[in-house]
């Protein structure tokens, strides 16, 4: 009770010279202490596993290094050429780009079109939020199992089939046959219906952003619903847009775990019929140990995105930022 | 008059459309939870039946006893990795991001862009790289190793960072006059000012970890380190499927994740919400 009562009495005082200087000091040291204590776990770890490991693995991608981690042998660019000159690796290349070119207009386009409906309903919102929204609570292995095994199983007892049967259609194998390739529906109905949800969820977050005079004045100049989508909503979701481009675009070049659950296997990796560019590393690495030419697809993978996503900042992006070059 | 029986029509128009949308979105999960109570001569019969003739429970105890692949196990291990990685690397991320956005000392911007650098790399390719380094620590069929390389969420690190930079300062100060250490202040004031932050964040890391394949795959290569997820895939590369088995399997695999999206809907909603506007 009494040194409660008299702290605010300590603080009045002035306190001797020294006692300042020393505390000053121990303040600058204690700031300095807490920094580092605080920021030290995040940088050591991601010292590790991101800096000293990018770093490895760019060394190895020019070294031999087959069955083994260590450094020495160098090859130059011996894992690049080898790698781009192996036809099943230029196939997943061209794989992941038509890929991409197909998941993502699909997918903005729906999660776009579900965020405004969505947005324009008052009643049961949330009932239709968590409807659209619960798919990404599954796992892409999860949702590969209910398409190949279930949805679009081959016999009869599938449900595409069952539906087909309906309109007196033969049972499809949907994942097997490959001209006409029909494994592209399977993949894009998975991904579409995993994924939509939270991208909804991005565009909704963006519509409820637009200041609703800007709808108010659209109704005043008697634009009906499309007028307005295409001159209010979408221009003022530029940025929400480009943000989920890139997202999208990033998701789909790195591709793996429905196609590997989808196409693997188990046999032996690398006679998938269809398989992505991360899946042909898996195998190189994994299968054949070649951590040389497994490092050298991780960076010819990494230049491949990097250059996707430059080519839509550039379309899309900064073309608002002048046309200086 | 005419113009009010058009928006009239219209959102009836869009109920309709959302709620045929709606349904269709649930039909994976419908036939999910039927073909886990069919029998086997149910699942594989030509003629559609809309409910299993009698709830199958055996179809789950199979899945547990079955000898080939410890299911059991696996989903212990799932679990014990998502919550622990849930958790620390939500913490890590708040520690690093608060330092970053409060406490100034010299070398700070250095630190950021260090930590903002790793952003720039795919997530993915960095899959090979960090198996290089963690194969050649033992890291192999351990639980550290599956679970260490998730734990530092650079990502994450930024969005505290901005958080914590709009926290009202007078709330540390207060702190400080209290003879609070700058640790103190982080630990008794700041991070439980933080927890709906954490809550949504912790959430989304949680997912992850639950929901991560390519990792565990190259990781856990001995039965008694994989995941719920590997043991799954592990269906698709056996010999002989028993496929209600499969299906039971499939729905043990996503019921906790569904459960918490019924549950935390909020949080997760706010997750991603944040984390996918920041980027």
């Amino acid at each position: 009770m009494t040194v409660t009562g008299t702290r605010p009495l300590d603080k009045t005082r002035p306190a001797p010279v020294t006692a300042t200087r020393r505390r000053r000091l121990t303040e600058r040291q204690s700031k300095a202490f807490a920094f580092v204590v605080l920021t030290a776990p995040m940088l050591i770890g991601l010292g590790v596993f991101r800096y000293v490991a990018i770093g490895w693995s760019f060394l190895l991608s020019f070294s031999e290094a087959r069955r083994t981690i260590s450094l020495g042998n160098w090859v130059g660019f011996d894992n690049y050429r080898q790698l781009l000159s192996d036809e099943r690796f230029r196939d997943s290349l061209t794989m992941i780009v038509l890929f991409t070119a197909l998941i993502v207009p699909v997918t903005f386009a729906a999660s776009l079109g579900l965020a405004v409906l969505v947005n324009r309903v008052k009643r049961g919102r949330a009932f239709f939020r968590t409807a659209f929204l619960l798919p990404a609570a599954v796992s892409y292995v999860a949702a590969a199992m209910i398409w190949k095994m279930a949805l679009f199983s081959g016999v009869p007892s599938g449900l595409a089939n069952t539906l087909g049967a309906l309109f007196g259609v033969d049972p499809t194998p949907w994942i097997q046959t490959t001209s006409p390739p029909l494994y592209w529906i399977v993949l894009v109905t998975l991904r579409l219906w995993l994924q939509v949800g939270l991208y909804m969820i991005l565009f909704i977050a963006g519509l409820q952003a637009i200041p609703p005079h800007l709808y108010e004045a659209a109704a005043l100049d008697g634009a009906g619903p499309w007028r307005t989508f295409r001159s209010v909503t979408f221009p003022m979701l530029r940025s929400t847009s480009v943000a989920i481009l890139l997202l999208m675009l990033i998701a789909a070049l790195q591709a793996f775990d429905e196609f590997y659950a989808i196409f693997s296997t188990g046999a032996s990796l690398g006679s998938e019929p269809v398989r992505t560019p991360l899946m042909h590393l898996y195998g190189v690495a994994l299968q054949d140990q070649d951590y040389g030419v497994g490092s050298a697809g991780a960076f010819l993978l990494t230049l491949l995105i990097v250059l996707v996503t430059l080519l839509q900042g550039r379309i899309l992006g900064f073309s608002r930022a002048g046309d200086k070059d | 008059m005419n113009r009010y029986r058009g928006t009239v029509a219209a959102s009836i128009a869009t109920y309709v459309v959302l709620c045929l949308l709606a349904v269709v979105f649930l039909i994976p999960f419908y036939v999910l939870l039927r073909n886990a109570f069919m029998t086997t001569p149910e699942v594989t019969a030509t003629d559609w039946h809309w409910l299993p003739s009698a709830l199958n429970w055996n179809n789950f105890t199979a899945l547990f006893d079955n000898p080939e692949r410890p299911f059991g196990r696996s989903l212990v291990n799932s679990l014990l990795i998502a919550v622990i990685t849930a958790p620390v690397s939500t913490l890590l991320a708040s520690m690093a991001g608060y330092a970053l956005a409060r406490i100034h000392v010299p070398g700070r911007a250095v630190v950021l862009s260090l930590i903002v650098g790793t952003l720039m790399i795919p997530q993915a390719v960095t899959f090979l790289p960090t198996f290089v380094v963690v194969g050649s620590m033992g890291g192999v069929n351990t639980m550290w190793g599956l679970i260490a390389p998730g734990l530092f969420n650079a990502f994450a690190v930024v969005l505290f960072r901005s958080f914590y930079a709009s926290f009202p300062a007078e709330i540390e100060e207060a702190g400080r006059l209290d003879g609070l250490s700058y640790l103190g202040v982080y630990g008794r004031i700041i991070l439980p000012n933080s927890v709906t932050m954490i809550a949504s964040l912790g959430a989304l890391s949680f997912i992850e970890a639950w929901n991560s394949f390519l990792w565990p795959l190259m990781i856990g290569q001995d039965p008694s380190s994989w995941t719920v997820q590997i043991a799954l895939s592990s269906f698709l590369t056996s010999q002989t499927v028993n496929l209600p088995e499969l299906f039971a399997g499939t729905a043990v695999a996503i019921l906790p994740l569904v459960v918490m999206f019924l549950v935390a809907q909020r949080h997760i909603v706010q997750g991603i919400a944040m984390s996918g506007l920041k980027s």
